[in-house]
């Protein structure tokens, strides 16, 4: 069973819109514009406008195209599981865990690798928080560690074994030919390899970071841009609860 | 346009700046650090690698004895020199292939040192001199076009890369380039060596990276006939070093920041203040430009908040820099964009800022810095503010103008990237050149009150941390509510106490003092 394709909009339905912009490393010239033309068409798309084309460099040329695309997706087929389910306030989050577990939970934050930007860690866990959303310091459920920046993943690993943190996020802003991705790896594998996986809530959270890649990643969720601090609080308490349940049943 | 601002307020300010500096100082004086005495011997001339890759410089300064080492690298270097006859880079590469050790040469008087010393320090300086004349013949033969002057940053990882990202900015228009280091050289003890091709967010500062893109830059600033500026970073464990590197391979201006490395990478403070004076010594000397890393302050906490801080360090690092012999046309002091665009009036408390340093610090070539923390995947936005931006750099005067990337959430800066900001920048500044000349501000409107408050924070500030001592104030997190330890933070154990005797033949010579033991 399938159900209605989706496709981009421009001004009518199913007209398919697509407005995308590329640098091609050649000089500048009506045969630049038409390659840059040409190679749209190769991609795919149909109607293709080149309503800009410049030298921007020395051997390079910027384009501004137009086009269409044939192609459209069926929602129903699209598995992106939200992890902004639980919706809770941070006092709700406080008494949620006091009820539930009973004490304080230990969470460690950190910038991984060599990543310096501590823009997103900081939002989360930080006093002050994100939009007018507390962070996770403010809480009186949560004994905060923020490791900071350039925090390889064996000492984020070592720390969270002397501290017994029951949640980790590995935050990464900024990445390089995909370092963002073999650092969260890294860390999963290293937590793996010391047993500790099954004891934390391990998440990770970047401008980049899809809930669905964190869990192929082997993460227990994965938070993107925009994420209050009480999305991250209220999962972790939530999925720490639920853990802390099964165990008891066993 | 022109805020009316209490001068009397700015001159307390000053007096508070160095009330705070002047213990500081004399702890400075009282020490150095292993980074200051590899910088002495990279300034003789010592450079290469020994085993594992472990730099000349590293491996001299290691070996000697704490007591040796206390005395100062130019003493004990000094004395090999005289017993060898060795030019100084010769004489490293012999020791660092193990054909001598410092401790054969023991028993070699000390004044027998320092005269082998003389005629190479001499030469050093020379060379430095050299250098910057050259800059000054450059600048006089291909111009710069006015400012503010446009900054780009190149940072593939790669220098060859680098330097063809460099070449495309400079035709695009940039004045400025600055090759991003990888982001985790500013916690290594040592600089790298050789050209490199892989680093993680940037590319590692080397001297061999620095004669690659220096030499890249000379040849499109022909081309263009406008001189284009290199810019790399004095930061972290290596300020002296790089300072140093730097120097001789004529870099226009280096990032180095009196408290930067303390409050945003944990480097120890003693350790940093002790770098950064030798390291401005340098750059007065070699008339390279330090911008001040202030941005950080409004990066890592809300940025209406933090304006007096940011004041209030443009202060301390002003005086700092003219402890080290610096002269305002070299103090690149830093600020920066970030304030919530969607707050109601933001862009006013931008360009009350922004006016109030610009007035403060007249002869100061200021450092504005781009919004980043606000920035999102939305680069249409991101453009957007990027250009209010630039529009606050014009009327307002800055000197040294970071270009906004609207990219910049997403990925370091592709081509285009670069280019569409260039372009935004120079439209803005062309359309709005002479605009702040043309508009005269509301007396007692939003604008002068913003820059009131923020001169009374910074005052208040100021007046806090000369009362508690500025070790103690950083130690309270009374900067960028970020606490750091006296004792605590990377490089603590590379600082130790000067003993009698020590000596650093540069610093003399800089300062003007005959050098004796």
């Amino acid at each position: 069973m399938t159900g209605r394709l989706i496709k981009p909009y421009g001004d009518t339905m199913n007209d398919g819109k697509v407005q995308m912009s590329f640098t091609l490393p050649v000089e500048w010239s009506e045969t630049a514009d038409e390659a840059a033309r040409q190679l749209a068409g190769k991609m795919g798309f149909a109607d293709v406008q080149v309503v800009e084309g410049r030298p921007i460099a020395g051997g390079f040329s910027f384009f501004v195209l137009y086009a269409s695309t044939p192609q459209g997706v069926d929602l129903e087929t699209i598995h992106a599981p939200s992890v902004r389910t639980h919706a809770m306030t941070m006092e709700e989050v406080d008494a949620y865990v006091l009820d539930r577990i009973g004490r304080k939970l230990r969470v460690a934050g950190a910038c991984i690798g060599t990543d310096a930007h501590t823009v997103g860690i900081d939002a989360i866990l930080n006093m002050k928080g994100y939009k007018g959303d507390y962070g996770l310091e403010r809480y009186h459920s949560f004994e905060t560690f923020n490791l900071g920046s350039q925090v390889a993943p064996e000492d984020l690993v070592a720390f969270t074994k002397l501290h017994a943190v029951d949640a980790i996020l590995a935050s990464q802003v900024v990445t390089q030919k995909g370092s963002d991705l073999k650092n969260f790896t890294e860390l999963a594998e290293l937590l793996e390899a010391e047993g500790l996986r099954d004891r934390v809530v391990l998440v990770c959270g970047g401008p980049r970071v899809t809930n669905l890649m964190a869990s192929e990643l082997g993460y227990d969720a994965g938070f993107g841009r925009g994420t209050l601090p009480s999305e991250v609080a209220a999962f972790i308490a939530v999925t720490l609860a639920h853990r802390l349940r099964e165990e008891t049943r066993v | 346009m022109e805020l009316r601002i209490d001068r009397t307020a700015v001159d307390r300010c000053r007096a508070l700046a160095s009330a705070i500096a002047a213990p500081v100082q004399e702890f400075i004086a009282a020490h150095s650090t292993v980074s200051v005495e590899r910088a002495v011997l990279r300034l003789f001339g010592v450079d290469g690698v020994g085993p594992d890759d472990v730099p000349v410089a590293n491996l001299i300064v290691d070996a000697l004895p704490e007591a040796e080492r206390r005395r100062g690298a130019a003493l004990a270097f000094g004395r090999g020199v005289a017993e060898t006859g060795l030019d100084p880079g010769v004489l490293g590469e012999a020791i660092a292939v193990g054909r001598y050790a410092l401790a054969d040469f023991a028993g070699v008087p000390d004044a027998a040192a320092l005269g082998a010393l003389r005629p190479h320090v001499e030469s050093a300086l020379a060379h430095l001199r050299v250098r910057r004349e050259e800059r000054q013949a450059l600048l006089a033969r291909w111009p710069q076009l006015p400012p503010p002057l446009l900054y780009v940053i190149v940072a593939s990882g790669n220098i060859y890369e680098d330097r063809s990202a460099a070449v495309a900015a400079a035709e695009a228009g940039a004045q400025i380039i600055a090759v991003i280091r990888s982001t985790g050289q500013s916690l290594l003890d040592f600089v790298p060596f050789g050209p490199t091709t892989e680093g993680f967010g940037g590319t590692y500062a080397t001297q061999a990276n620095f004669r690659i893109m220096r030499a890249a830059l000379d040849q499109v600033s022909e081309k263009l006939g406008r001189y284009v500026m290199l810019t790399n970073y004095a930061s972290g464990l290596c300020m002296p070093e790089i300072a140093a590197t730097a120097a001789l391979e004529r870099l226009d201006m280096l990032l180095n920041d009196s408290m930067y490395g303390i409050l945003f990478r944990d480097i120890n403070m003693k350790r940093t203040f002790v770098d950064q004076h030798f390291s401005r010594m340098l750059n007065a000397y070699s008339g390279i430009v330090i911008n001040t890393g202030e941005d950080n302050y409004l990066t890592t906490a809300d940025a209406v908040d933090q304006a007096p801080a940011v004041l209030a360090s443009q202060f301390i690092n002003e005086e700092f820099a003219h402890r080290a012999g610096m002269p305002d046309a070299q103090i690149g002091l830093g600020d920066a964009y970030e304030i919530d665009p969607g707050l109601e009036d933001g862009f006013l408390f931008q360009v009350a800022q922004a006016q109030l340093a610009r007035q403060i610090f007249p002869n100061a070539p200021l450092k504005y810095m781009p919004p980043t923390k606000h920035m999102t995947g939305d680069i249409f936005k991101g453009h957007l503010v990027d250009a209010l931006f630039n529009l606050t750099s014009v009327m307002t005067g800055q000197t040294i103008h970071l270009c906004g990337m609207l990219t910049e959430a997403i990925h370091t800066p592709y081509l285009a990237d670069r280019a569409l900001s260039i372009e935004n920048a120079r439209y803005i500044m062309n359309t709005a050149r002479h605009f702040g000349d043309e508009i005269a501000l509301r007396p007692g409107g939003r604008i002068e009150r913003r820059a009131e408050d923020v001169l009374a924070g910074c005052e208040a500030l100021l007046d806090r941390v000369a009362g508690m001592g500025l070790m103690a104030a950083i130690d309270a997190a009374l900067f960028a509510d970020v606490k750091r330890s006296p004792d605590g933070g990377r490089g603590f154990d590379g600082v130790f106490p000067r003993a009698a005797g020590y000596v650093n033949p540069f610093e003399n010579a800089l300062r003007g003092e005959p050098f004796t033991a």
